[in-house]
């Protein structure tokens, strides 16, 4: 039995290497999606024209966040177990070299001049400012207990972090390097996103299984949103990835173990609908177009393909084992 | 790379500890903490209770707080009173109510939680049993001032039952020793089993007759008592052991006369924290501990932890120190403590009993986790574990 899953795994393996040298021939590349799969230690790449795994790339150990460079040279990959972010040419899928993270990261950020990111510290309870010419630490903000998710201002005036132990929200003035205001929320805010126009700041608390709106020029929380979802146990709504339609009228919010991602006006702050996705749904991105939303799909291992002006999920596609994070090019 | 890298850390970690609280008078909360010492006699050399058993694990929780106090201005400190057996809680209580502390975090037999709730009672002092799993302590003997973060035992015999059910295993050989607290364990697992739809074909009696439970030579005794004890039992699925104070059911995974798993006191164990346990981001707690106390986070010290961070939540929450304040935010719809359970703990307010999963260990990992799927319940899967609200016999005052 262990023998003929081997031989089967290899042949799998001889698949890839296939479907991998059929892409460099190819015409030229659509649009691409990159999901890491936590558990596969992998990266599922999906043409977004075909909405299709084209590629699965080996990476480290555990990988979760990913973000791509401006100019989509390069990404960066969290590796939870090897305590380090790897850095990938998107052309060969190579890792090329990594940026000095600390142990265990797992969620970071670009800022929109694409010369920093910043990634949360856990050991020594730290945002860390990385150059990415140089890959070398500039700046570190003290923060609280477990900081994890980040998340810039659109203009990079502000970097956000928040800390799940601590349940705030951290909000670091980049230009002047100090921290202005520290922001009690929901136990365990897991995400963090700016509107499309910065007015506010969006904060999911994964146990508190709330949403909370905080005004990042007052420094409270203005709203909360919760959920209900009928005959789901409330313990079972989690909050975790968030995005904003790209005419900045919709908030995806996805659910967690509450296989849903919940739509919400962003003027109103009305839920709207909750879509059934796959099972634990953490992270969502948008095409660059606005068409379609993907989600990514832990226990189920497949993306869910949601089709945005419908509000339908249009598709599910198959990727590797729990995957975790998304990033998509433009070109 | 990695030593450049450890020395980075080492110098921002000096830095971040250099950190005081922006405001030179915050808000000081003073907890005390008073437990007793558990037996140094335990079947495996593993579990020796450390010196710093259970007080540790409200330490690292006064960290966590003083983070996120160094934000708010709050300041944390532990008092910490470690009994010997039989000795008497009140007055280590009364000096430290004395001194203004109004938080206790407790790991005490049952008739001394009850000692230190009613001695502590007239000061408005919150109580948070984090040791005793006695069932009466949240039912007919409930009390106002007592918070229960620790499971009970009727929860944790359900924790493991319904797993139990879920595989089908639904023939129970039940073995219990001979102390007061096993007899309690006994009448979970039997409620357990008439809640569940198990059937406890045969019971029988663990006499403990005294003498150490590591010796040289024992390991060839041990080999031949326990198939005696297990032998000619009717057809069952499961073993489950009751045996709180350790005194035979370490020996019974391998040696019971017929190839049966063990469950309950050894082998598969229905437990609030166990050291193996790391889903959920519980890596990360583990880690910490593992780092400021070299060693690993046992089920005392994870309640500890618990009882000390939902202080810390509430205080942060309410910018106050008084009890009352605390109590009301603690039982308001809106608490919610994060544990690294893979969902919310919020309390039973017609008890004040912490709803929790419960892991079910062999001591290397966490095999499964209930609530099991299936067992549902009109407002919380949680409350399938332990006594329900229209069972219950607690009225607080």
């Amino acid at each position: 039995m262990q023998t003929s899953m081997k031989r089967a795994g290899r042949a799998a393996g001889a698949l890839a290497l296939l479907a991998s040298l059929s892409a460099f021939s190819g015409p030229a590349p659509a649009t691409t999606a990159y999901i890491t799969n936590e558990k596969g230690n992998s990266i599922s790449v999906i043409d977004l024209d075909k909405l299709e795994v084209t590629r699965t790339v080996k990476v480290g150990q555990r990988p979760r966040g990913i973000a791509l460079t401006k100019d989509e040279a390069l990404m960066f990959v969290c590796l939870g177990d090897d305590d380090t972010i790897a850095i990938i040419d998107t052309k060969t899928l190579k890792e090329v070299g990594e940026l000095p993270s600390g142990p265990d990261p797992e969620q970071l950020r670009v800022s929109a001049d694409g010369k920093f990111v910043f990634v949360a510290n856990e050991n020594d309870a730290l945002l860390t400012a990385i150059d990415i010419a140089t890959r070398k630490v500039v700046s570190e903000f003290p923060v609280g207990v477990e900081p994890e998710g980040v998340a810039v201002s659109p203009d990079d005036s502000i970097v956000v972090n928040t800390s799940e132990t601590t349940s705030m929200a951290h909000l670091i003035d980049w230009r002047n390097k100090k921290v202005l205001a520290n922001i009690l929320v929901a136990p365990r805010p897991r995400y963090a996103e700016y509107n499309k126009d910065g007015s506010e700041l969006w904060v999911t608390s994964e146990v508190g299984g709330t949403v909370s709106i905080i005004d990042p020029v007052k420094h409270v929380v203005a709203q909360k949103i919760t959920f209900d979802v009928p005959g789901l146990a409330k313990e079972l709504i989690q909050p975790v990835g968030i995005r904003f339609s790209s005419d900045g009228k919709l908030a995806f919010i996805a659910m967690g173990p509450a296989n849903r991602v919940a739509v919400i006006d962003a003027a109103t702050k009305q839920v709207l609908k909750y879509l059934l996705v796959g099972q634990r749904v953490w992270q969502l991105e948008l095409t660059p177009d606005g068409k379609y939303l993907l989600t990514t799909n832990g226990v189920s291992n497949d993306v869910s393909v949601v089709d945005v002006a419908a509000l339908k999920v249009i598709k599910s596609i198959p990727v590797g084992s729990f995957p975790w994070g998304v990033a998509i090019s433009k070109q | 790379m990695k030593a450049l890298r450890a020395l980075f850390a080492a110098m921002l970690g000096l830095l971040a500890a250099t950190i005081q609280p922006a405001n030179a008078d915050p808000l000081a909360v003073k907890v005390g903490v008073i437990h007793e010492a558990h037996s140094r006699e335990t079947i495996s050399i593993l579990d020796i209770p450390p010196a710093d058993d259970f007080v540790a694990g409200a330490r690292m929780a006064m960290d966590d707080n003083n983070t996120t106090g160094r934000f708010l201005d709050q300041f944390f400190s532990v008092v910490d009173a470690k009994l010997a057996p039989g000795e008497d809680p009140v007055a280590p209580l009364n000096g430290m109510l004395a001194d203004g502390v109004r938080f206790f975090i407790i790991d005490l037999p049952p008739a001394e939680v009850l000692a230190v709730a009613d001695a502590a009672r007239a000061s408005g002092t919150l109580v948070f049993n984090a040791g005793a799993p006695d069932d009466r302590l949240r039912e007919e003997d409930c009390r106002a001032n007592v918070i229960h973060v620790a499971p009970s035992r009727s929860m944790l015999a359900d924790g493991l039952a319904q797993y139990l059910i879920w595989k089908q295993w639904r023939r129970w050989l039940l073995v219990v020793g001979s102390h007061p607290e096993d007899k309690l364990l006994a009448d979970a697992y039997r409620r357990s089993a008439k809640k569940f739809g198990a059937k406890i074909v045969e019971e029988r009696v663990y006499e403990d007759t005294g003498g150490g439970r590591r010796s040289d030579s024992g390991s060839v005794q041990v080999q031949r008592q326990m198939p005696v004890l297990t032998q000619s039992a009717p057809d069952y699925d499961m073993l489950v052991a009751a045996d709180e104070n350790e005194v035979f059911a370490g020996y019974l995974p391998y040696r019971t006369w017929d190839p049966r798993p063990v469950a309950g006191s050894a082998g598969l164990m229905p437990v609030s924290w166990d050291a193996s346990h790391e889903l959920w981001g519980a890596a990360q707690l583990q880690n910490r501990f593992e780092r400021l106390f070299k060693r690993g986070m046992n089920a005392r010290d994870n309640q500890a932890w618990v009882a000390m961070r939902m202080i810390g939540d509430a205080v942060a929450h309410t910018r106050s120190a008084d009890p009352k304040t605390i109590h009301d935010d603690l039982l308001s719809p809106d608490f919610a403590v994060a544990a690294f359970k893979g969902q919310k703990l919020t309390l039973r307010a017609w008890n004040q009993q912490l709803r929790q999963p419960i892991l079910l260990t062999d001591g290397r990992g966490t095999v499964s986790v209930s609530p099991q799927e299936g067992f549902l319940h009109e407002t919380s899967e949680l409350d399938t574990l332990g006594f329900d609200r229209p069972e219950t016999k607690c009225k607080l005052q």
